[in-house]
């Protein structure tokens, strides 16, 4: 006899089979959408990094509408992306959003250690895949207290490191007549801590160069007030100044050590230096300031997704927002190229290990310059080109010449250095 | 002499907090009102004039007049129809609708102008100074920008204890339930008052914009020296705000001639000194 009781139990029990049947089904016959997940500082103090994104996502929604092909079965491609706020604490939420709620397959993240460290520590500590970049490998890898003979299971990332700017920074010292005699500024933040320190970061370099360093000392982001450093260079004869600084920071800094009669000849200072925007605000204060260039319009590099080179990858977001290109461009594209290239490799898409072996193996040519996850300092850590730049105006527009090539000779430089007039 | 030289730009620097911490002064000062939203009302002063001046190309004296009539009347509309809502014996609901309207700042701004960094160009006026000594320069927009924060203190102070507006002012903060006997409109003095306040805010976000690069997330940062040199100055004593400014400024410059590390920190412990020895700051408030 049927009753309601019975044929409820009876269809429960079929559809459990059911259900377990369909756990038993092999993977790659599964035709299903593959989820990206990307963690970006949108809005807040870091978001000019996050310029690019809309345009590079669209360039990849457009790029894979098909869907992709992983092991003979064609996959939809969805991408997710979430907002940091600029806020590590938000970043790290954003990323268990996107892992236990969207259940994405990858998960992606840029721009500076508060993105990239709280996205990645979730990633590894989930189980899921990870691709990094924008963000020094040292703040992102010792940051993480990664262990050099262990790496990470899950979690990738490719940049350049401490040593490279260093070496590029040095190259632009180099590249001017002057008494060798470097004033710092570097903030009490993990960059600034990070190069100040007397072992690991420029003061050793720096000596055995012979340069002669003037550091007055760690100073706070967001100060008003810098004329205890210019009054430190001046007496000390500086001709060079060198840092990071936020650019509120660098404004102020720059525009005291002109009322106050202080002109070096070299001024490279990075993350205030880096977008064309922050430059523009300078007028023709920003004429001759230098800088490291991780990517720019000018490398010699290519997609390997839309087969666009450099430039022709500037010129189409120029076209389409209306805006210069800057640095983040590169690396955001780079970013989806190497996750497309990985997840094209993956035996087994549902399988967050294979995924994370297909990263692993990981030997190719983006727009941002070659990725290999073997052959990096540490393990997970694939380093990316470097030049040295400067800020030289034509007309009224600042446009940013590669100067130096000698870390990565293969980019050609556009212009010859000088000094600050 | 470099000593000196850093008390003569702490004393500039001051002017600076000062001009930041004018409208705050009146609003927290006098109204008991705490206005979280300080800062990004000032990054809105700056936009303003960044829009009128560079992207409509409009003359400058054009701009700053429109500027303090906008912010002037966005004051008034913000404290009628929102902020006299929440305002009452409680000093919670106010604080929390303007941490509300601080993030709907900044995001609206992030919507408009992007994140992108910006600055007021005013050419050689940026760099032009007046040398001293070989080692003191007085820089020109600093030295205006202490003149001016002079005398938008001076004026507040006028209006506030020499006018018949003030004296409204000053009597609905003393005791708002006795005014409306006396025929007086608490939500319109209210209103009056911050919409002086920021007048005062669209004046520092002007300064803002020829000082320095602001973007849409600039304003908190704004909110702590303004904060501090309210309370070293004295509730309710506006030119204690100067004082409390300068104060700041000079240890900060101080400060960092010792080590660059201390420069912020140097200023923290000042006010931190005074709380502690003058818990009700150094001018004590004007009897009303």
């Amino acid at each position: 006899m049927i009753t309601r009781r019975g044929l409820l139990k009876s269809a429960a029990a079929t559809s459990f089979t059911a259900a377990a049947s369909g756990l038993a089904l092999p993977a790659y016959a599964q035709n299903r959408t593959i989820k990206i997940g990307f963690v970006t500082p949108q809005t807040g103090p870091l978001a000019i990094f996050a310029e690019p994104d809309q345009f590079v996502i669209d360039q990849f929604r457009a790029q894979f509408a098909e869907g992709v092909d992983i092991g003979g079965t064609r996959h939809n491609i969805e991408i997710i992306v979430k907002d940091s706020q600029s806020n590590s604490n938000r970043a790290s939420s954003a990323a268990q959003e996107l892992i236990l709620e969207d259940g994405v397959d990858i998960i992606t993240a840029t721009a500076t250690p508060d993105t990239t460290n709280p996205v990645a520590d979730q990633a590894e500590l989930n189980g899921v895949p990870c691709i990094t970049n924008d963000t020094p490998w040292q703040p992102h890898f010792f940051g993480r207290q990664g262990d050099p003979a262990v790496g990470f299971e899950y979690t990738y990332h490719f940049f350049w490191g401490l040593e490279d700017i260093i070496q590029v920074f040095m190259s632009l010292w180099d590249g001017v007549e002057t008494n060798k005699v470097v004033g710092a500024l570097w903030p009490n933040d993990p960059d600034g801590n990070g190069w100040s320190h007397p072992e690991l970061g420029f003061p050793p370099v720096m000596g055995q160069a012979g340069y002669k360093l003037i550091d007055p000392g760690r100073y706070q982001n967001m100060t008003d007030d810098f004329s205890a450093q210019i009054s430190a260079f001046k007496e000390a004869g500086v001709e060079i100044v060198s840092g990071v600084m936020i650019p509120p920071d660098f404004t102020t800094f720059w525009t005291q050590a002109a009322q106050q009669g202080f002109n070096p000849k070299v001024v490279n200072v990075a993350k205030a230096s880096e977008f064309p925007q922050a430059m523009a605000a300078l007028g023709p204060r920003c004429d001759g300031l230098s800088v490291e260039v991780w990517w720019h319009k000018y490398f010699p590099y290519m997609s390997s997704v839309t087969g666009q080179s450099c430039e022709a990858l500037s010129d189409a977001y120029e076209a389409a927002t209306g805006k210069p290109w800057t640095m983040p461009l590169g690396a955001k594209h780079s970013l989806f190229e190497v996750v497309i290239d990985a997840l094209k490799r993956t035996e087994d898409i549902d399988s967050p290990e294979a995924i994370s072996a297909a990263i692993r193996q990981t030997n190719m040519n983006t727009v941002f310059g070659p990725v290999n996850f073997q052959t990096g300092p540490v393990p997970n850590i694939s380093k990316t080109p470097l030049a040295g730049g400067q800020w030289q105006l034509q007309g009224d527009k600042p446009v940013l010449e590669i100067v130096t090539n000698g870390h990565s000779p293969e980019i050609a430089t556009t212009g010859a250095i000088k000094p600050i007039a | 002499m470099v000593w000196i030289n850093a008390v003569l730009q702490g004393v500039l620097l001051g002017g600076l907090y000062a001009l930041f911490a004018a409208g705050l002064s009146l609003m927290f000062g006098v109204m008991r009102f705490v206005n979280i939203a300080h800062g990004d009302f000032i990054v809105v002063g700056a936009y303003l004039i960044l829009t009128f001046v560079i992207s409509w190309g409009l003359n400058p004296i054009i701009g700053v007049a429109l500027v303090l009539i906008l912010m002037a009347a966005a004051g008034y509309l913000n404290q009628r129809f929102v902020l006299n809502r929440v305002l009452g014996k409680d000093i919670l609901p106010p604080i929390l609708v303007t941490f509300g309207l601080s993030i709907i700042v900044q995001n609206g701004l992030l919507e408009l102008f992007s994140a992108d960094s910006r600055k007021l160009p005013t050419g050689t006026w940026e760099t032009s100074s007046l040398a001293l000594t070989d080692q003191i320069a007085v820089g020109l927009l600093p030295f205006l920008m202490f003149l001016t924060a002079v005398g938008v203190i001076a004026a507040m102070q006028f209006v506030f204890y020499r006018s018949a507006l003030g004296r409204m002012l000053r009597a609905t903060s003393d005791d708002p339930e006795i005014v409306p006997l006396m025929g007086g409109n608490n939500a319109r003095i209210f209103a009056i008052a911050t919409a002086l306040a920021s007048l005062v805010v669209g004046i520092a976000g002007i300064w803002l914009a020829m000082k320095t690069n602001f973007d849409p997330a600039a304003g908190p940062a704004r909110l702590l020296f303004a904060f501090e040199a309210v309370i070293i100055g004295g509730l309710g004593n506006i030119w204690g705000t100067l004082l409390g400014g300068i104060i700041l400024g000079v240890a900060q410059t101080v400060g960092a001639q010792i080590d660059a590390g201390y420069q912020i920190l140097a200023g923290h412990l000042v006010f931190l000194l005074l709380l502690v020895l003058r818990p009700k700051g150094l001018l004590p408030k004007v009897s009303h």
